[in-house]
């Protein structure tokens, strides 16, 4: 921790103050020193789009910048992120999102960035005559009963279908391709190429289940995707809300995965989604060894040195500046299309646990020290300590008057006496209440009875 | 008229000696008939008897004579000689013809309905009851007329009294269902709503096959309570209670179901305004015998809205000025919270201290600290209570297992049910 060498009157101050200096000191740190290497990519400053889609390849490139393009506010940022969206889309064979994006476009560019009929009808015309020889080809080879090449030709009409924008038929025909497979790597390529076509569909119970096949023939798994499938299991348990889950996931992450997984994740986002819900999720001594000592994980860090910074800030209880960093973040996360919906969710977490981690080794707190801390007024926080404490996450007491928050240990000895009191008073009750029911039933079946003789 | 005179003379007779009244029973029974031809002028002969002697044969004769209906005039007289018959009656005798007895004493309730003086009654029927129980623990069909007319003439005291007892004997559901309804009524009346919820409780979730009217007014009833004592109400009925009802009471009492959701957001602003949009409705509730209509209880669930608010704020805060409590409570003003406060405090339903000078109002903790003899001695006798209540219910098993018409019955659905259940019951059982 930062104050440790200092003497102790400065680390007082330090503690009090919580970080109100540390705001000053924090981007010189970060930004100044590496900035010229290795500019980082999600930060707080403006998305540099053409760096962030530099990032990825093929279909969720172009989704990327689709999304971006709905998304962001600034008609700039809009337009440049749409130009590059039509650029990679005349280079694949995709023209159904063709026309999506021209019609988002909307003639904005100029006439070099107009619908291209011709190119479409030509791209249609071949993607035909495509689909007619593979799947003569594939006959052929269903007759001859060559396993390994039906597999292949099922493979290739998935990748076809993948880059015509048929998610549906490319997912069906990569899983017929199961029945054919000899050797666990053909699984292997099966199930990756399923979670790819899963994760752009959206359907992330099918990731699960595929990474789980995948990861059940572990000697033909190479380490790169050994990472692909940490990191496809961590987006699908991302989007079913599990944050623990997913942080573990990321985390487990290996620096083998490089670039190579391109076409879903790229290293950077395996950091920010990692070490955000890491933070939102676990407790003090999983983040410290999951996250902090974590070597594998710190060169994931590096690559996005804010998210490191207001980890690190957690820890070291400098939340004004941890949370300033949050708050610098939040509106690139938000043009990001996996974490968006979960930013809001995520960063109320990490408040939280800011708010309990602060009052969680004192006996009393001075409200108003606390208010300066988290850069909020003294009534707010008061409305947020109140609701933390109606959900029974902080053990305490505020005094509105001085403004001061009181720890408050429950009487074991006093509420075990009342809830003693308590349940004989309802056993008492139910008893009594149960032998009347039984004599009305017993009168019941004898009356029925003695009316049937 | 001489076969009357023979009667006469022969229950002066034969009232004496136990086997001798089982004689004259079965004479009065042949006699019942013509009894009641002559009702009209049977009045006289009632001189003759005397009721603390001859009781069971007073008891025809009084039976045969209120058969008819009664002008208001016959009624007061009618009143007096049921009232000494009944201070001075033998419960031996009178139990021998209970039938008759119940219908004695249910019309002279009537009648002092009728007469408008209910509380004349109260006295008298508590001594009928308990001259006409077998125990305490028996429910007898006099209770819920008891019960009644305590109602009736507003000593819920005496009323009390009577359900202090428990109850585990019943002849008749229909006379559980109207004993605990009134008897929930009359602690309500008293403010004893713990013991009010339970015996409401009883009525609604009691073995019926079909819902009546008295369950859906006690339903009613047990919603508001609930909403008084505890601050919420579980909207589902435990499973132990019939199907019939689980089924049927919640529509029947949509109204009270709404304005719990209204009342569990807290809010007293939308409580009043639904209290206000329905309240013919709630005035409509009302049977022709009560005074508390479901509109005095409504009101007080109202303003409970606002003590389990200030409850809420005792968990979480330490201190809180006396501003900040009407504001989040939604009191109109300071003068009002610390009304409020005030009220709590000297009902021991929270504890605090009023700091008049800088509007503060201090909560602190429950200063019981169960460590004094009275604690001690509660529990124990807590205890003691408790261990004969299960050494009852072990006693009921036993004796319900024995019962040859479980036991047939269970020889019949044997082949239904899982092996293990029915281990107990023969596999072969011939009455």
């Amino acid at each position: 921790m930062d104050g440790e060498d200092d003497a102790p009157k400065s680390l007082m101050e330090e503690m009090y103050a919580n970080g109100i200096e540390g705001v000053d000191d924090a981007p010189s740190s970060s930004t100044s020193t590496t900035i010229r290497k290795n500019r980082p990519i999600i930060s707080g400053e403006q998305l540099d789009i053409e760096a962030y889609a530099a990032l990825y390849s093929g279909r969720t490139k172009i989704m990327r910048l689709i999304f971006l393009a709905d998304h962001c506010d600034n008609s700039g940022m809009q337009l440049e992120a749409l130009r590059m969206a039509y650029d990679e889309l005349k280079k694949g064979e995709n023209t159904q999102l063709f026309r999506e994006v021209v019609q988002k476009i909307d003639g904005r560019l100029g006439p070099n960035y107009s619908t291209d009929a011709t190119w479409c009808a030509m791209v249609d015309r071949k993607a035909d005559q495509r689909k007619d020889k593979l799947e003569s080809e594939l006959n052929a080879y269903r007759t001859n009963l060559i396993k390994e090449s039906i597999r292949m030709g099922y493979n290739d009409f998935g990748d076809f279908y993948y880059a015509h924008g048929a998610l549906g038929d490319a997912f069906k025909s990569y899983v017929r391709t199961r029945d054919y497979c000899t050797t666990s790597k053909h699984i292997i390529q099966m199930c990756l190429s399923a979670i790819l076509v899963s994760i752009e569909m959206g359907q992330f119970a099918h990731v699960t289940s595929y990474v789980s096949k995948a990861e059940q023939t572990p000697e033909a798994l190479d380490p790169p995707s050994i990472a692909k499938l940490r990191c496809a299991a961590g987006l699908a348990h991302l989007e079913a809300k599990k944050y623990k889950l997913a942080a573990r996931k990321f985390l487990e992450v290996g620096p083998e995965l490089g670039n190579s997984y391109s076409e879903v994740i790229a290293p950077q986002d395996v950091a920010t989604y990692g070490g955000l819900c890491a933070l939102a999720s676990f407790d003090r001594t999983e983040l410290k060894n999951k996250v902090i000592d974590n070597i594998n994980f710190r060169n994931f860090l590096e690559l996005v040195p804010e998210v490191r910074e207001l980890i690190n800030d957690f820890y070291s209880s400098h939340y004004a500046s941890c949370l300033e960093y949050l708050g610098n973040l939040k509106s690139n996360l938000m043009l990001d299309i996996h974490i968006h919906d979960h930013v809001e969710t995520l960063y109320d977490q990490i408040r939280s646990k800011a708010l309990i981690q602060y009052t969680h080794p004192f006996v009393s707190v001075d409200m108003r020290m606390m208010a300066d801390a988290f850069k909020t007024s003294v009534a707010g926080l008061e409305k947020e300590l109140e609701s933390l404490i109606t959900d029974n996450q902080i053990q305490a007491r505020i005094d509105s008057h001085n403004k001061i928050l009181y720890a408050r240990h429950a009487d074991q000895r006093n509420a075990t006496f009342q809830r003693v009191l308590q349940t004989g008073n309802e056993f008492d009750w139910d008893v009594r209440a149960m032998l009347l029911r039984a004599n009305l039933l017993k009168h019941e079946y004898n009356l029925r009875a003695s009316r049937k003789i | 008229m001489n076969s009357m005179e023979g009667l006469v003379t022969q229950i002066q007779g034969l009232s004496s000696t136990a086997s001798d009244v089982l004689m004259l029973q079965n004479l009065l029974k042949q006699a019942n008939d013509s009894l009641h031809a002559e009702s009209t002028r049977l009045l006289p002969f009632l001189d003759q008897l005397d009721p603390s002697k001859h009781s069971l044969g007073y008891l025809y004769f009084l039976e045969a004579c209120t058969a008819g209906p009664i002008t208001k005039e016959q009624a007061s007289s009618y009143v007096l000689i049921i009232a000494r018959f009944l201070s001075s009656c033998v419960s031996e005798q009178i139990r021998l013809a209970s039938h008759k007895f119940i219908s004695v004493c249910k019309r002279f309730k009537d009648q002092l309905v009728l007469l408008g003086e209910p509380l004349r009654g109260v006295a008298l029927m508590l001594t009928a009851i308990r001259k006409f129980q077998s125990s305490t623990e028996h429910l007898t069909a006099l209770h819920p007329e008891f019960l009644l007319l305590c109602l009736l003439a507003k000593s819920y005291k005496t009323g009390h009294s009577v359900l202090e007892e428990d109850i585990f004997e019943v002849d008749q559901p229909k006379d559980l269902f109207l004993y605990c309804y009134y008897g929930g009524m009359i602690c309500i009346g008293q403010k004893h709503f713990q013991k009010a919820l339970e015996l409401l409780h009883n009525v609604v979730t009691a073995p019926m096959f079909a819902v009546n009217a008295i369950a859906v007014e006690a339903y009613k009833k047990y919603i508001l309570v609930s909403l008084i004592l505890h601050g919420q109400f579980s909207t589902s009925l435990p499973k132990y209670s019939s199907s019939a009802a689980q089924r049927n009471l919640r529509s029947l009492c949509q109204l009270y179901f709404d304005m719990e959701n209204s009342y569990s957001n807290g809010k007293i602003g939308d409580l009043e305004t639904y209290v206000q949009s329905n309240k013919e409705r709630f005035e409509h509730r009302l049977c022709i015998f009560y005074q508390d209509n479901n509109l005095g209880l409504v009101k007080q669930v109202v303003s409970s809205l606002y003590k389990q608010n200030i409850q809420r704020l005792t968990q979480t805060y330490l201190t809180l000025s006396l501003q900040d409590i009407a504001n989040t409570v939604q009191l109109s003003s300071v003068r009002e919270a610390e009304m409020h406060v005030l009220q709590m405090i000297q009902d021991v339903e929270i504890y605090a201290t009023i700091n008049q000078k800088d509007g503060m109002v201090r909560f602190l903790e429950d200063p019981e600290q169960y460590k004094t003899i009275e604690m001690i001695e509660r529990i124990d006798s807590s205890i003691q209570r408790l261990m004969i209540l299960s050494k009852k219910i072990t006693l009921t098993d036993e004796l319900m297992s024995c019962d040859p018409s479980y036991l047939s019955k269970g020889c019949r659905e044997r082949q239904k049910f899982d092996f293990d259940d029915y281990d107990s019951v023969p596999q072969r059982f011939n009455v």
